[in-house]
C-alpha cells in the first residue's frame, strides 16, 4: 500500500464532561479526495482540529508520511503542509485580495520594503490560475464569497501544501461557484495533493469525493470507498440508524397523532428564498399540529425557522400568520403576530445566563406586560409563577439565575418565555439536545401537551425517532430547498432518510 | 495547475470591472475625508482672516501640532491594530519631567531617560495585552493612572518643577531650521518613516491583519503576540519622544499640560479616517486630522469672540460627524 499522506491511529480527545474522539484512526493517500461526515457533535471538527495543530490529543498519534508527528500550533501544521479552509473564510476583510493572498510572503525590493508592483503582478497571476480576473487591490470584503474562498485557497495551496482541508467550503457559495472550487479540487487531484473535505451535502461528496469516513458520537461508524456505498446507506450511518433495528417504537414521550390537525393554517411559509442558503421553501402548520423538519445538517432547517420568525433577511417570498401578511425581516412583527423561536444555540441566542429565570421569563414579552412603558411586578411574578408551574420548572425560585439550572429547565424557561409572548406558533429547533434522558422526556411531553392546546408546532430534530414520534408531517429539506413531504403513515425513519438521500434535481 | 475551463465557469464572466464609482467615492471619503476637510477650512479661513493664512501662523498650527502628530502616529499603529492606548497623555507628561530631571546629566541621558521609562512601560502593556488577551483599554488605563502616579512622585506632587539645564537639548525643541523647529521636522520624519513601515514592509500589513480579524490572522501564521508588543511599544516610545521635546520647547518639565491628551490623540487619528474597529487606516489621514484640530484651534482664536474652549467643542462636533460618516460609509459598502 502507498504511504499515506496522513494517518491518525488511535486518537482520543476528550473534553470537560465529553469524550469528543474516542479512539478514531483515520488514513489519507496521496492525491485522494477523503470526504469526512457526521452530524453535530460527531467529532468531526475536533478530528480536524487535531489534525491541523489546534488541539493536540490525549491519546494516539499522527503520522506524516509515516513519520510520527506532534503539532504545537496551527503554523506547525501549515509548515508540514497542511493547510485549512474554514467553514467561515478566514481572511482579512478589509485588506486587499492581494495583500491577503500574500500576507507574510510580500515581494521585497532591493531597500527591503514590500514591492507592491510586483505583489499586485504575482497575485493576478496566482488568481487567474483559479479562474478569477479581477482587481487585486480591491478589498477582499467587496468581493464575492466564491471569490473569497478561492483566494483561501490559493493561500493554503500556494504554502506548499500536500494537504488541504475544506470545512465545508460550499456553504455560502452559489452553483457556478461551486464549480469552479471543484475543478481547482480536481486539478489538486492530480497533482498528488490531497483533499480532506467536509461536507453535507450528498450530492458534492458524491461527485468529487474518494473515500468517505462516517464520524459518530466520537467514533469512526464507517471507513471506505464512496462509490461503494449506497446513499441512503450513507444517510444511516450519519444518523446512527442501523437499518436492522430501526424498528422499535415507543422509545420517546411523545403519544403519536393529534386530532385537531383540520383548519386553517396558523402559519404559511410561501417559496420563502435565502440565497445560497434557501431556495423556495414552503412550511404550513395548522392549529394543533405538530411538523417536523427534517434534512441532514446545513440542510436549511435553522434558517427556514428563523427566516419564519423574522430573523433571516430573505430575497423572497412570503410568511403568513392567521391570513395576516407578517412584515420582512423583523423579529418584533413576527413576535407580535404569535411567532415565537425558540433558537437551537440556547446559550448564544436563548437564555440570558446572567439574569433570573424570572427576567428571562419576562424579557421578551416585557411589551405586552407593561402599560405606558411602566413594567408591573405584580402582573410579572403572576405570570411567570403560573408557567413555572405548568412547565414544570425546577428552580429554586423565580431568582435563582438561570445559568444555575439543568439544560432541560433552561430549554423549559426559553419555551415559557415564547408562551409568556402569547405565541400561537412555535418553532422549536433542536429542543432536546444536550439534555438528559429524562428532561429529554419531559420536554417532549411538553411539546405534546401545548400541540393539544391548539398551538402550532414546528419541530426541528436530528433525532429521527424524534422527528417521526413528534410530527404529524415531516417536511424534509435537502441542501436548502423542500426535498419531499411526509404524512400520516408515510412519517417512517425509512422514508426520511430515502428522502433525504434520493438524488437532487440538478438546479442552477 | 491549468486554468479551469469548465464551460459553465467561464472564467471571463467572474471579471469584475475594477472599482465601482461609489466604491470609489467611499474609498476616498473614507481615507482622504480628513484632508479635503482641512483644505476647505483652510481656504475659508485664508478668505474670512487676514491674519490667518500667513507664513507665521501657519509655523506656529505646525509647531504646536508637532507633539500630537508625533505621539499620534504611534496611536495610529495601535488602533489599527485593533487596540487603544489610553496612556499616552501620562507618558508624555511623565517623560517631559523626565527628560528635565535628566538634562542635569547630559544631552544623552535626558533623551534616553524618558525613552527608556515610556519605551518599557509600553513594552510591558503590550505584553500583557498580547500575552493575556487583556482589553487594552483596561490595561492602558492602568497604565495612565500608574503613570501619572510616578510623575507626581517624581515631582513631589507638582511642587517641583525641573528646569532643563542643557543647551543641547533645549535646541533639540527651540532651534529652526528653514523656518521650522526641529521637533517639526523629527515629526515629518517620523512620519513618512511611520508610513513606509505599515504601507510597504510585512510588519504593517500583520498589523493590519490583526486589526481586520485577529483569528485569521492567527490562522495565516501571523506572528500576533510579537506584533502587538511591537505596537505598543512604538506607542510608548514615541509619546516619550514627544513629552521629551515638549520640555526641550519649554525648557522645564511642565506637569499639567498634556493630561487627557490622549483623547485628543484618538480623536485625531479618528477624524483621519483610522477605524477604531481596527484593521483600516492610514497615516496620511492621521496627520491631516492632527492638523485639521491645530487649524480650528487657530481659526476659533481667530474670531477672538469665542474663547479657546470652543474649540473642544467644533473638535467634538468634528469627531461626532466622521464616526456617523464611518458608519454609513460602511454600511453603504456592505450593501453593495
Amino acid at each position: 500500500m502507498a504511504t499515506a499522506v496522513l494517518e491518525a491511529r488511535g486518537i482520543s480527545k476528550g473534553f470537560p464532561g465529553v469524550l469528543a474522539l474516542d479512539d478514531v484512526s483515520f488514513r489519507l493517500d496521496a492525491g485522494q479526495v477523503h470526504a469526512l461526515v457526521g452530524e453535530n457533535g460527531a467529532g468531526k471538527s475536533t478530528l480536524i482540529k487535531v489534525l491541523t495543530g489546534v488541539y493536540r490529543p490525549d491519546r494516539g498519534t499522527l503520522l506524516l508520511r509515516d513519520e510520527p508527528v506532534t503539532f504545537d500550533n496551527p503554523l506547525a501544521a501549515q509548515r508540514a503542509g497542511i493547510s485549512t479552509i474554514y467553514q467561515e473564510v478566514n481572511l482579512v476583510p478589509q485588506m486587499s485580495l492581494a495583500h491577503n493572498l500574500l500576507l507574510g510572503r510580500e515581494p521585497r525590493s532591493r531597500l527591503g520594503v514590500t514591492d507592491t508592483t510586483q505583489l499586485y503582478a504575482e497575485a493576478e497571476r496566482v488568481m487567474t490560475r483559479y479562474g478569477i480576473r479581477t482587481d487585486v487591490r480591491r478589498p477582499l470584503r467587496s468581493l464575492g464569497m466564491g471569490t473569497q474562498q478561492m483566494v483561501a485557497l490559493a493561500r493554503a495551496v500556494s504554502i506548499e501544501a500536500r494537504l488541504v482541508v475544506m470545512d465545508e467550503p460550499t456553504s455560502a457559495l452559489e452553483p457556478r461557484e461551486v464549480d469552479t472550487l471543484f475543478g481547482v479540487i480536481a486539478d489538486l487531484r492530480s497533482e498528488g495533493i490531497s483533499v480532506i473535505y467536509v461536507s453535507h451535502r450528498l450530492d458534492e461528496l458524491y461527485r468529487i469525493c474518494d473515500r468517505v469516513t462516517v464520524l459518530r458520537d466520537g467514533r469512526v461508524a464507517h471507513d471506505g470507498p464512496l462509490d461503494e456505498l449506497a446513499r441512503v446507506e450513507l444517510v444511516a450511518l450519519m444518523l446512527g440508524r442501523d437499518p436492522a433495528e430501526i424498528r422499535r417504537d415507543g422509545a420517546t414521550k411523545f403519544t403519536g397523532e393529534h386530532t385537531t390537525t383540520v383548519g386553517e393554517p396558523l402559519v404559511q411559509a410561501r417559496s420563502v428564498s435565502c440565497r445560497p442558503v434557501l431556495r423556495d421553501v414552503s412550511v404550513q402548520v395548522r392549529p394543533g399540529e405538530v411538523v417536523g423538519l427534517g434534512g441532514l445538517l446545513g440542510a436549511g432547517r435553522s434558517e427556514t425557522a428563523k427566516a419564519i420568525a423574522g430573523a433571516l433577511p430573505v430575497d423572497a417570498g412570503t410568511v403568513t400568520v392567521a391570513g395576516q401578511q407578517v412584515r420582512r425581516g423583523s423579529p418584533a412583527a413576527a413576535i407580535r403576530a404569535g411567532v415565537s423561536l425558540v433558537p437551537e444555540d440556547r446559550k448564544a441566542e436563548g437564555i440570558v445566563p446572567t439574569l433570573s429565570v424570572r427576567d428571562n421569563i419576562a424579557l421578551a414579552a416585557l411589551p405586552q406586560l407593561s402599560r405606558s412603558g411602566v413594567v408591573s411586578d405584580a402582573r410579572i411574578d403572576r405570570i411567570v409563577d403560573s408557567f413555572m408551574r405548568r412547565l414544570r420548572i425546577k428552580a429554586a425560585s423565580p431568582h435563582q439565575k438561570v445559568s444555575e439550572l439543568s439544560g432541560g429547565n433552561q430549554q423549559k424557561v426559553l419555551l415559557a418565555r415564547s408562551l409568556a409572548t402569547g405565541a400561537k406558533v412555535l418553532l422549536l429547533d433542536e429542543p432536546t439536545r444536550g439534555i438528559d434522558v429524562g428532561a429529554k422526556a419531559e420536554v417532549q411531553a411538553l411539546i405534546d401537551e401545548l400541540a393539544a392546546e391548539g398551538l402550532g408546532v414546528l419541530l426541528i430534530s436530528s433525532d429521527l425517532e424524534e422527528l417521526v414520534e413528534g410530527a404529524d408531517r415531516v417536511v424534509v429539506l435537502r441542501d436548502g430547498a423542500v426535498a419531499g413531504e411526509l404524512s400520516g403513515d408515510q412519517v417512517t425513519e425509512e422514508a426520511i432518510m430515502a428522502t433525504i438521500a434520493a438524488t437532487g434535481e440538478t438546479d442552477g | 495547475m491549468t486554468t479551469t475551463t469548465d464551460a459553465d465557469t467561464g472564467t471571463d464572466t467572474r471579471r469584475a470591472p475594477g472599482m465601482l464609482r461609489r466604491e470609489r467615492i467611499g474609498h476616498l471619503l473614507q481615507h482622504h475625508g480628513a484632508l479635503m476637510v482641512l483644505a476647505v477650512t483652510v481656504v475659508v479661513g485664508a478668505v474670512a482672516f487676514d491674519s490667518f493664512a500667513t507664513p507665521q501662523n501657519a509655523a506656529n498650527i505646525v509647531v504646536s501640532s508637532s507633539f500630537l502628530a508625533i505621539i499620534a502616529i504611534g496611536m495610529t499603529f495601535v488602533i489599527i491594530s485593533g487596540g487603544i492606548d489610553l496612556s499616552v497623555g501620562s507618558s508624555f507628561v511623565l517623560a517631559g519631567v523626565l527628560a528635565a530631571y535628566g538634562s542635569r546629566y547630559g544631552l544623552l541621558v535626558a533623551l534616553l531617560l524618558p525613552l527608556t521609562v515610556c519605551g518599557a512601560i509600553g513594552l510591558v502593556q503590550g505584553l500583557i495585552v498580547a500575552r493575556t488577551g487583556m482589553a487594552p483599554f483596561i490595561v492602558t488605563l492602568a497604565g495612565l493612572l500608574g503613570m501619572r502616579g510616578l510623575m507626581l512622585a517624581v515631582s513631589d506632587e507638582g511642587a517641583n518643577t525641573y528646569l532643563v539645564r542643557n543647551d543641547a537639548f533645549s535646541a533639540l525643541g527651540q532651534a529652526s531650521f528653514l523656518g521650522l523647529t526641529v521637533p517639526v521636522w523629527i515629526t515629518l520624519g517620523l512620519a513618512l518613516l511611520g508610513g513606509v513601515l505599515l504601507q510597504r514592509t510585512g510588519f504593517g500589513q500583520n498589523v493590519y491583519a490583526i486589526g481586520g480579524s485577529e483569528e485569521a490572522a492567527v490562522l495565516m501564521g501571523v506572528p500576533v503576540t510579537r506584533v502587538k508588543v511591537l505596537v505598543y511599544l512604538i506607542s510608548g516610545l514615541l509619546a516619550g519622544l514627544a513629552g521629551a521635546l515638549n520640555a526641550a520647547r519649554l525648557s522645564s518639565g511642565v506637569t499639567i499640560l498634556g493630561a487627557g491628551m490622549e483623547l485628543d490623540v484618538i480623536a485625531a487619528v479618528v477624524i483621519g479616517g483610522t477605524l477604531l474597529t481596527g484593521g483600516s487606516g492610514g497615516l496620511t489621514g492621521t496627520m491631516a486630522g492632527v492638523l485639521l484640530l491645530g487649524v480650528i484651534q487657530s481659526l476659533i482664536n481667530q474670531i477672538g469672540v469665542l474663547t479657546s474652549s470652543f474649540q473642544q467643542v467644533v473638535s467634538g462636533a468634528f469627531l461626532a460627524l466622521v464616526v456617523v460618516t464611518q458608519r454609513i460609509l460602511h454600511r453603504a459598502q456592505r450593501l453593495s
